[in-house]
C-alpha cells in the first residue's frame, strides 16, 4: 500500500504546487484516523478527506461510490455538521482506491449492504470535529487566547473581543495542529444540517449534462472495446471469423480474451462504439459449448418443485418440527411460490477504461468494490494493486451490479489493455450484454407449510427454500457449510414470533451467474412472510396491521414503529374509491424497518397503483429528503418484480430476454403515481436506506389485489390478473 | 463515411461519419458531448432523447444520414431556452435526481411537452413520460417537476 500511497501524495502534491503557481494556496488537512475494525492498526500516511482552500471552498472526499443513493451529500453533510462548515460552500469528490477509503467496520473499499452511513456516520463526524478543533487550536494561538474561549460557526471562528476568521485564512497554520485523539461530538440538538434536509450537491450537474460518469470517461487516443460473450455461460471460443470486422474502416483490432468465470470472449477494439458494434455485430464465432450445463427455466422449476419437498441446510430451528403434523389439514395452509431470476439494468451501462503503461496502469470505473476490482486489474496486468491508479467514477445506478466479487468487467477490460499496452481504452458493455450477460438475482422457490392456531396466530412454520447460494465459492461463504445467509434472510430471522418454526435451505449449482440485487434475499422472502401475514390476518378476520403487531416480537421495535406510524399516516386506507383496494406490507432489513400501505385498483388487467404510504424507522434521520427519495425510489424498483417483463428466462442454456424490449423495469405509469414518506423520530444510531423500501411494496400491491380479485398472486411476475 | 453538417445548440458542427451512424454516437464520440445518454439502443429508454427540429427524438435510432438540415438541441443547450432552464431548475428544486443517468432524456422531453402543452393534465404527463425508464424510480418527483416548472411558466 505504500506505493499507491505515494502515487496519491505525488498527486496531491502537484495539485499543491500548481495551486500555488496560480496565485493562492491549497492546504490540505492530513487525519490520522483509527480503523475502528477487523484491520491491524495501521499507522496511516497522511492523507487528505478534507481540503480547505483560502477562499473558503471545502472539498471533502468520499469513501463510497455515488450511485443514486445521495452518499455524495449526506457524507459531506455529516462532516460539515460536527465542522461547523458553510454548508454552500462544500464541494463533495468521490475518493479513488486506497486503504484509507476502506469502510471503517468492513475493511474493504465498498458500497453494500446499505451500510455507507451505518458504517461510516461516526467516522465522518469525527473527522469533521477534529478538524474544526485545530481549526479552533489555530485561531486560538494566533489570538494568544485559551481555545475554549473561541467558538465556530460557518466557517468562521469567533474568539474574544469581538474577533474572527475564516476558515481559509485558518488552514494553513491548522495544518500545523496536532490532530486530536479524542474529540467531543455533539448532542443531536446541535445539529445544522445532520436531520434538516439537505438537496443533493449533484442536482445540478445531472440537470444540465456536465455530470460526467463512467461511460463518459475521454482519453487522448482512446479507443472502444466490446467483447463477443459465449451464447452458454462458460463457453469458449473456437474460431473467429473476422474477416468482415476488419474490413471496417476503424476497426484496430479482433482477438480472444479469457474470462472471469472460465471460458473466453472475442474482444473488438475500434476508433469508436459505433464502428466496434458493427464490427462485432459482423464476427463469425465458432463456439465451444462442449460439456456445459444447458440451463433452462423449466427444467429448473420441476427440480426446484421437487427439492423444495424435502428439508434442506437448516437455517433456523425453533420449537418442536413435528408439531406441524400434528395440526389437522383445514387448520393448514400450503403454500409455493416462484421468483424468476432479475437482471438489475442500471440505467448506465457497464464499463471501464484502462490504460496499461507496462509497470503501472490507471483505472475509471464506476465501481462499488475499487479495492476488489483494483487488485483484479493488478492481477490481469501482472502487477500489484498498488501499480494501479483507479479512479471512482459517478455510476448511472448499479444495485448490486457495480458490486461483483470476480471482477469480470475490470478483468475484461485490463485484459484488453494489456494487449493494446499503452493505449486507453474503454470497454463498453452493451444493454444486450447486460440483459443477457447473467450475474442475476437468482430464481427462488419457496414451499410453506403453516399450522393455524384456534386464535388465527401460526402455531407450526416449515419453509423450505430453493435457489443458488450468492456466496457459494467465494471468500464470504459460511465457513460452516451451513445455509447461505443471502437465501435465506428475511425469513429465518423473521421478527414475528411464530412457535415450532423451522426453515431451511436447498442451493443447488446451476451455470448461471448471480449476484445480489438491491436487498438480496429480502426481495423473495418479504414477499412470501408479508403475503402469507395477509393470508394469515384475512383467515383470522383481524386488520392487518393489527394482526402483524400481534405477533411481532416485542423487541422488534423498528418495525413496530414504522406500523405504527403507518397506521396513523394511512388513516385514509378506510376510506378508498369504489374498484379500490389497501394493502399493507412491513419488513425489517439492514437494521431498518419499514411499513407501507398501497392503494391499488386494476386497470387493463394490470395493478394501477395510486398511492403508497411508508413509514420507516431508520434510527437517526441524517438527510430526510435523501431518506424520502430513497424510499419513493426503492418502492419503485420493487415494482420490478411485478411488471409483466420481469423476468430472465433461460432456455437450453441461452438467455430469452434482450433489451428493454423484452427485460423492462417499470415505466412511469406502472410506478405509484404518488408516495408518501413518513420517518419515525429517533436518536439511535442511523441505519439502512438504499434497499429496504424495496421488499415491501410487491407483497403490499398483490395484498391490495388479493383484495379486489380473491386470488392469490404467488408466481412472479404477474401475468394474468 | 460521409461529411455532415449540423447545427447542435445553435451552432455548425461538421462530422466525418459513417451514413449508419445513430446521431446519439456522433454527438457522444465525434462532437465529445456526452450529456446526451446511451442507456439501450433500440429506442426503448429515452436515456438519449434530444431535440430534432423541435421535436423530441431518440438518438440512438437516428442515422446521422437521415438528420438533414434539422436543429439539434441537447441537454447541454437546453438550458437557453427559457422553457428549458424552468425545467432544469424545477428539476433541481424538487431534487428529482438519484443517480441522473436517466435525466437528460426526462428533462428533454419535459422540455419538449411543456411547448406543447404548457398545462399539462397528469395524464398528458404521463403519456409523454412513459416511455423513459428511470431505474432509480424517480417518477412521483418528475411528476411533481414537470407541474412546478408548468406553473412558473404562466
Amino acid at each position: 500500500m505504500a506505493t499507491a500511497t505515494q502515487t496519491e501524495l505525488t498527486r496531491r502534491t502537484f495539485l499543491r504546487v500548481s495551486a500555488t503557481a496560480m496565485g493562492g494556496l491549497m492546504v490540505s488537512l492530513y487525519l490520522d484516523l483509527p480503523l475502528l475494525a477487523q484491520e491491524q492498526k495501521v499507522k496511516y500516511p497522511p492523507d487528505a478527506f478534507i481540503a480547505i482552500h483560502p477562499d473558503g471552498k471545502l472539498i471533502i472526499q468520499v469513501n463510497r461510490l455515488e450511485f443514486g443513493q445521495g452518499v455524495a451529500t449526506a457524507l459531506p453533510l455529516v462532516l460539515a455538521d460536527e465542522l461547523e462548515a458553510d454548508w454552500s460552500q462544500v464541494v463533495a469528490e468521490l475518493a479513488p482506491a486506497a486503504d484509507i477509503y476502506r469502510d471503517p467496520m468492513r475493511g474493504i473499499q465498498m458500497v453494500g449492504g446499505s451500510g455507507s452511513i451505518r458504517t461510516s456516520y461516526t467516522q465522518y463526524r469525527e473527522l469533521g470535529a477534529r478538524t474544526r478543533a485545530m481549526l479552533i487550536a489555530a485561531a486560538a494561538k494566533r489570538w494568544s487566547v485559551p481555545a475554549d474561549q473561541c467558538s465556530a460557526e460557518a466557517s468562521v471562528v469567533h474568539g474574544p473581543g469581538g474577533r474572527s476568521a475564516k476558515y481559509g485564512e485558518l488552514a494553513a497554520d491548522a495544518a500545523r495542529q496536532p490532530v486530536p485523539a479524542t474529540v467531543k461530538l455533539k448532542q443531536p440538538s446541535q445539529f445544522r444540517l445532520i436531520g434538516k434536509g439537505a438537496k443533493r450537491l449533484d442536482s445540478r450537474a445531472k440537470c444540465d449534462g456536465s455530470q460526467k460518469f463512467g461511460l463518459d470517461v475521454d482519453l487522448p487516443g482512446m479507443v472502444v472495446a466490446l467483447v463477443a460473450h459465449p451464447p452458454v455461460f462458460g463457453g469458449k471460443v473456437k474460431g473467429i471469423g473476422a474477416s468482415d470486422s476488419r474490413k471496417l474502416e476503424g476497426v484496430q483490432d479482433v482477438f480472444e480474451i479469457p474470462l472471469a468465470r472460465g471460458g473466453s470472449g472475442v474482444a473488438v477494439v475500434a476508433d469508436k462504439f459505433w464502428t466496434a458494434k458493427q464490427a462485432r455485430d459482423r464476427l463469425k464465432i465458432e463456439w465451444d459449448l462442449a460439456g456445459l450445463e444447458p440451463a433452462d427455466s423449466t427444467v429448473l422449476w420441476a427440480k426446484f418443485r421437487e427439492l423444495g419437498r424435502s428439508k434442506g441446510l437448516v437455517a433456523t430451528a425453533r420449537g418442536d418440527e413435528a408439531a406441524l403434523d400434528h395440526i389437522p389439514e383445514p387448520e393448514r395452509i400450503i403454500a409455493e411460490f416462484e421468483f424468476p431470476y432479475l437482471a438489475h439494468t442500471p440505467m448506465e451501462p457497464l464499463n471501464t477504461t484502462v490504460r496499461f503503461d507496462g509497470d503501472k496502469a490507471e483505472v475509471w470505473a464506476p465501481s462499488q468494490l475499487q479495492g476488489i476490482d483494483q487488485m483484479a486489474i493488478a492481477q490481469t496486468l501482472g502487477l500489484k494493486p498498488e501499480q494501479v491508479r483507479f479512479h471512482t467514477a459517478y455510476a448511472g445506478g448499479g444495485f448490486g451490479r457495480r458490486a461483483v466479487i470476480d471482477s469480470h468487467v475490470q478483468r475484461e477490460a485490463a485484459a484488453i489493455a494489456q494487449h493494446l499496452k499503452g493505449t486507453p481504452v474503454k470497454l463498453i458493455w452493451t444493454r444486450e450484454d447486460d440483459v443477457q450477460g447473467g450475474y442475476y438475482r437468482p430464481m427462488f422457490l419457496h414451499h410453506v407449510e403453516i399450522g393455524v392456531g384456534g386464535d388465527g396466530m401460526p402455531t407450526a412454520w416449515r419453509h423450505v427454500i430453493v435457489g443458488q447460494s450468492l456466496l457459494a465459492g467465494t471468500p464470504f461463504a459460511p465457513k460452516d457449510g451451513g445455509a447461505d445467509p443471502t437465501v435465506v434472510e428475511g425469513v429465518a430471522d423473521t421478527p414475528y414470533l411464530v412457535p415450532n418454526f423451522h426453515v431451511s435451505a436447498h442451493q443447488p449449482a446451476i451455470n448461471v451467474p448471480v449476484l445480489w440485487w438491491r436487498s438480496v434475499g429480502n426481495t423473495h422472502t418479504a414477499f412470501v412472510m408479508e403475503t402469507l401475514m395477509d393470508e394469515l390476518a384475512v383467515r383470522a378476520k383481524m386488520d392487518p396491521i393489527a394482526y402483524r403487531r400481534k405477533l411481532l416480537d416485542p423487541k422488534a421495535t423498528k418495525p413496530r414503529a414504522a406500523l405504527d406510524l403507518l397506521a396513523e399516516k394511512a388513516a385514509w386506507r378506510s376510506d378508498v374509491p369504489r374498484g379500490h383496494a389497501v394493502g399493507i406490507a412491513c419488513h425489517y432489513s439492514f437494521q431498518t424497518g419499514v411499513a407501507c400501505a398501497a392503494d391499488v385498483s386494476v386497470e387493463n388487467g394490470r395493478p394501477r397503483i395510486h398511492r403508497v404510504t411508508v413509514a420507516v424507522d431508520c434510527g437517526t434521520a441524517v438527510n430526510p429528503l435523501t431518506i424520502e427519495s430513497q424510499m419513493q425510489g426503492g418502492v419503485t424498483f420493487g415494482i420490478s418484480q411485478l411488471v409483466p417483463k420481469g423476468a430472465i428466462t433461460l432456455k437450453e442454456g441461452r438467455v430469452e430476454q434482450r433489451n428493454f424490449d423484452t427485460y423492462a423495469p417499470p415505466y412511469m405509469s406502472e410506478a405509484p403515481v404518488a408516495v408518501d414518506v413518513h420517518i419515525v423520530q429517533s436518536n439511535e444510531a442511523p441505519s439502512g436506506i438504499g434497499e429496504p423500501p424495496v421488499p415491501v411494496i410487491a407483497p403490499a400491491v398483490v395484498n391490495a389485489l388479493a383484495r379486489l380479485t380473491g386470488k392469490r398472486y404467488r408466481t412472479l411476475p404477474l401475468t394474468n390478473l | 463515411m460521409a461529411t455532415y453538417k449540423l447545427t447542435v445548440n445553435g451552432q455548425r458542427r461538421e462530422v466525418i461519419a459513417d451514413p449508419s451512424t445513430p446521431l446519439l454516437w456522433v454527438l457522444r464520440d465525434d462532437l465529445k458531448m456526452t450529456g446526451t445518454k446511451y442507456g439501450c439502443g433500440v429506442s426503448a429508454c429515452g436515456a438519449c432523447t434530444v431535440h430534432l427540429g423541435g421535436t423530441a427524438t431518440r438518438s440512438c435510432v437516428v442515422p446521422i444520414a437521415l438528420v438533414g438540415d434539422r436543429p439539434i438541441t441537447t441537454i447541454e443547450g437546453i438550458g437557453a431556452d427559457p422553457v428549458g432552464r424552468a425545467v432544469q431548475n424545477a428539476w433541481v428544486e424538487h431534487d428529482v435526481v438519484q443517480c441522473g443517468y436517466c435525466q437528460s432524456g426526462q428533462i428533454m422531453t419535459a422540455v419538449a411537452l411543456l411547448k406543447h402543452t404548457p398545462k399539462p393534465t397528469d395524464k398528458d404527463i404521463e403519456e409523454s413520460m412513459g416511455g423513459n425508464i428511470c431505474r432509480c424510480g424517480t417518477y412521483v418527483r418528475i411528476r411533481e417537476a414537470i407541474r412546478e416548472a408548468s406553473q412558473q411558466l404562466k
